[in-house]
């Protein structure tokens, strides 16, 4: 058993850590993004432009917090807040390593699942309370993005639960000593890949930020750290989702024994990071009724299917 | 689908491609040599300054950025008492080349004088004059020209017939 001190020790390591990716991200995507586009990115600040983050973070603190006469107080301050703290609750069921844990509850993917969809409420409040008719359109796709994306999201998992008989993220993540889950499972992950991407609200699937059309959708008018609260929960959202897909899919931390299973865990996270921001950088972003019949004429199926054949193979293999 | 992965991997290999930025205080681009740019005044190949003040890029100038003061010295050439171009109004089309008669006023490629201070961009005679013949070297307008100065009389300019006395074809 942990000492209560050694679980402080991890929740602060936790925190701390995956605040710095979120901030990191802000610089990983603004020069990944360019190498992708043929140009440099920053540069400019500090080695191979690494203070950029520290001048961002600096400008975004020095904005005037500026909050419209016509936006419900109250709402408008706290909807920021919902998206960081119901995706930074998501980080306490996944497992670094077989001892850097925060907690391991029975119903580990449940849990992910409830936390990543209350980070919806973040974004329908926030475009409601700002009342303005931008902020709203984009709040109104946004739910109906969410309507779409969380029953394939959910369903897409079970296929890893069947092969494991366990919710808990541990028990999935030593079952795949043998082989990772992706390979008998490789539907699954697509699937809850393209729901992840939703879930996150990254391009191709912004479709409630969506700023070549709508200003900037549901944050349109919040300035300062409450605009960068979207952003944090926005990044913290995709390192959650790639920490997620490695734990479930790509055998968490597992690897060979050169390197220890936490760097094994943070190397895996970080290609899916870099997936993220190659996304943004290549594909378009459908109309938000496409992605709605896509969810649910395609992507609810084959997610039915999945756990159809795994059920079947499952039985059949006793 | 199958397009999205395309499109996936059409980016990716993107990354080792050459870059189109150019890092511009460490590189610069190379300039066409009829790149419009900072406006000077040019000399004529004795040194004398080339200008005779006759106002006629003043007056092309679209945007009223030229001011000058015409004088006349001891020899009876022409120049300006003062020159002041303001280059926070410049709109750099080149009218004012194209209008002057001497070859005097010419655009140049250089494009650095950015400044802290607006009043910095008003530049005077001293600030424009320049120590060249510019874009014609052997030009000299006093030399060509048909007016009468101190030391070069009627006729006696290049390509010049000296002048006829018209009593001498009287019968």
């Amino acid at each position: 058993m942990r000492t209560t001190l050694e679980i402080l020790i991890i929740i602060a390591g936790v925190l701390i850590v995956a605040l710095t990716i979120a901030a990191a991200m802000i610089y990983v995507e603004r020069r990944m993004l360019a190498v992708w586009q043929d140009r440099y990115g920053p540069n400019r600040t500090g080695p191979f432009g690494l203070l950029q983050v520290v001048a961002d973070m600096v400008k975004i603190f020095f904005k005037e917090d500026w909050i419209p006469p016509f936006a419900d107080k109250v709402v408008f301050i706290f909807a920021p807040a919902i998206v960081v703290a119901t995706v930074l609750m998501g980080f306490a069921i996944v497992p670094f390593a077989p001892q850097i844990y925060v907690a391991d509850p029975n119903i580990g993917i449940l849990f992910f699942l409830a936390m990543s969809s209350l980070g919806a409420y973040s974004l329908a409040l926030g475009g409601w309370a700002s009342n303005n008719k931008y902020s709203l359109l984009g709040a109104l796709r946004g739910t109906a993005q969410m309507i779409t994306y969380e029953v394939f999201m959910g369903l897409s998992l079970l296929g890893v639960v069947m092969l494991t008989g366990s919710f808990s993220l541990r028990d999935i993540v030593e079952a795949q000593r043998e082989m990772w889950f992706v390979v008998p499972q490789f539907l699954g992950f697509v699937i809850f890949m393209i729901a992840g991407i939703a879930e996150s609200h990254r391009l191709p699937f912004d479709i409630p930020e969506a700023e070549s059309e709508i200003v900037a959708g549901f944050h349109s008018e919040y300035s300062g750290m409450k605009f960068g609260m979207f952003f944090v929960g926005e990044y913290l959202g995709i390192t959650l989702i790639s920490a997620i897909a490695v734990t479930l899919f790509f055998g968490g931390w597992l690897g060979p024994d050169f390197l220890p299973p936490v760097v094994w865990f943070f190397l895996k996270t970080s290609v899916f990071l870099l997936f993220f921001v190659l996304l943004r950088a290549s594909l378009p972003r459908p109309r938000y009724d496409q992605l709605m019949s896509y969810g649910w004429k395609v992507m609810l199926p084959l997610a039915l299917l999945n756990i159809l054949v795994t059920g079947a193979v499952v039985l059949a293999a006793g | 689908m199958i397009s999205n992965i395309r499109s996936l991997w059409i980016a990716f290999t993107h990354m080792f491609r050459k870059r189109f930025t150019v890092q511009y205080p460490d590189e610069k681009i190379t300039l066409p040599a009829r790149w419009r740019g900072r406006i000077v005044l040019t000399r004529d190949p004795d040194g004398e300054e080339r200008c005779v003040a006759c106002y006629l890029c003043s007056v092309a100038c679209p945007v009223d950025c030229i001011a000058l003061q015409a004088t006349e010295d001891e020899n009876g050439r022409r120049y300006p008492e003062f020159f002041r171009i303001n280059f926070s109004r410049c709109i750099f089309c080149g009218l004012c080349e194209e209008a002057c008669p001497t070859y005097s006023i010419q655009l140049i490629p250089d494009y650095e004088m950015s400044e802290y201070d607006r009043q910095n961009l008003v530049y005077e005679k001293e600030d424009l004059l320049i120590n060249s013949q510019g874009k014609y070297p052997d030009y000299n307008f006093y030399k060509v020209a048909g007016l009468a100065i101190r030391g070069k009389g009627k006729g006696e300019a290049e390509n010049e017939e000296p002048p006829i006395d018209v009593r001498d074809l009287l019968p």
